[in-house]
């Protein structure tokens, strides 16, 4: 099903953000609960064929997602995301990173900080998110590290490198 | 300036943009690209210098003349590491589409 929902990634290399804004067919409260409960997370955050496991969630400020992208052959990837501020139906603003599967965060690959806002847009929503880094080539250190990984480098197979970006 | 390869870091100065800007029309020499900056000329050396070491353009010596040109495949590299995030961003929220899709028909 291909439907003409809004989707726009843009590049701002000099201040080393990404935006993503995306239309959703549903309600705000709705796409709310799919970015900030567990339970929805789990069913889309990691892209096929790799699943998310939650192992602790914890929505306030100062609290965090601690969870896993699981290969099919059970590899796991875990990484965790830090509520910094927290206005609900609105806005959240996190910091992302790899760690253990303790939560202990690896403080030697880059973190990024996430803006994400929520507007109504007609009858749908509108997911304004902000990714920033201290340098772009964070993300390229990032998506190297599943090439290291042994994971497949063909552009056919790019969800796979999601499994590093962790996000 | 930091003395490792970053690309990224190069490209995020407005100088250097617009040297980049310059050279993809032609290959030039450092005099005729220091031609058009107010910038004293030793600066815009030094802002060809970072683009060398990032491997974003490259020299040629002809004769005396030492010219620069862009390298296109680095820069193409630049812009894969971008496009592979934003499919990796495409998928997750086809999936997402399913699974709200999924959580409005079991309200109705």
């Amino acid at each position: 099903m291909k439907n003409n929902l809004q989707f726009d990634f843009l590049v701002d290399k000099e201040k080393n953000a990404i935006t993503i804004r995306r239309e959703f067919l549903a309600k705000r409260q709705l796409v709310w609960d799919a970015y900030t409960k567990s339970e929805i997370l789990d069913q889309w955050f990691a892209p096929q064929p790799l699943t998310t496991k939650t192992k602790s969630m914890d929505f306030r400020e100062g609290g965090h997602w601690l969870y896993a992208m699981v290969e099919p052959e059970g590899k796991e990837y875990w990484g965790r995301l830090d509520y910094v501020k927290i206005q609900p139906l609105e806005n959240y603003t996190a910091l992302d990173g790899f760690c253990d599967e303790n939560g202990n965060l690896n403080m030697q690959l880059p973190r990024a900080n996430w803006s994400v806002t929520f507007q109504d847009f007609d009858q749908n929503s509108l997911v304004l998110s902000v990714i920033t880094y201290q340098s772009l080539s964070d993300l390229e250190t990032v998506i190297q590290m599943g090439l290291k990984e042994g994971l497949t480098s063909t552009l056919e197979r790019l969800d796979d490198l999601l499994i590093t970006l962790k996000k | 300036m930091k003395l490792r390869r970053d690309p990224f870091q190069a490209i995020a100065d407005p100088t250097r943009r617009a040297i980049l800007v310059l050279l993809a029309s032609q290959a030039m020499t450092a005099g005729a690209i220091a031609d058009n900056f107010a910038a004293a000329r030793p600066t815009i050396s030094k802002h060809i210098q970072i683009l060398s070491e990032c491997e974003l353009i490259e020299s040629n010596q002809q004769g005396r003349e030492i010219s620069y040109q862009i390298k296109i495949d680095k820069m193409k590299e630049i812009d894969k590491w971008l496009e592979q995030f934003r499919k990796i961003w495409e998928s997750r929220f086809s999936q997402l589409d399913n699974v709200l899709l999924a959580i409005q028909k079991g309200k109705k």
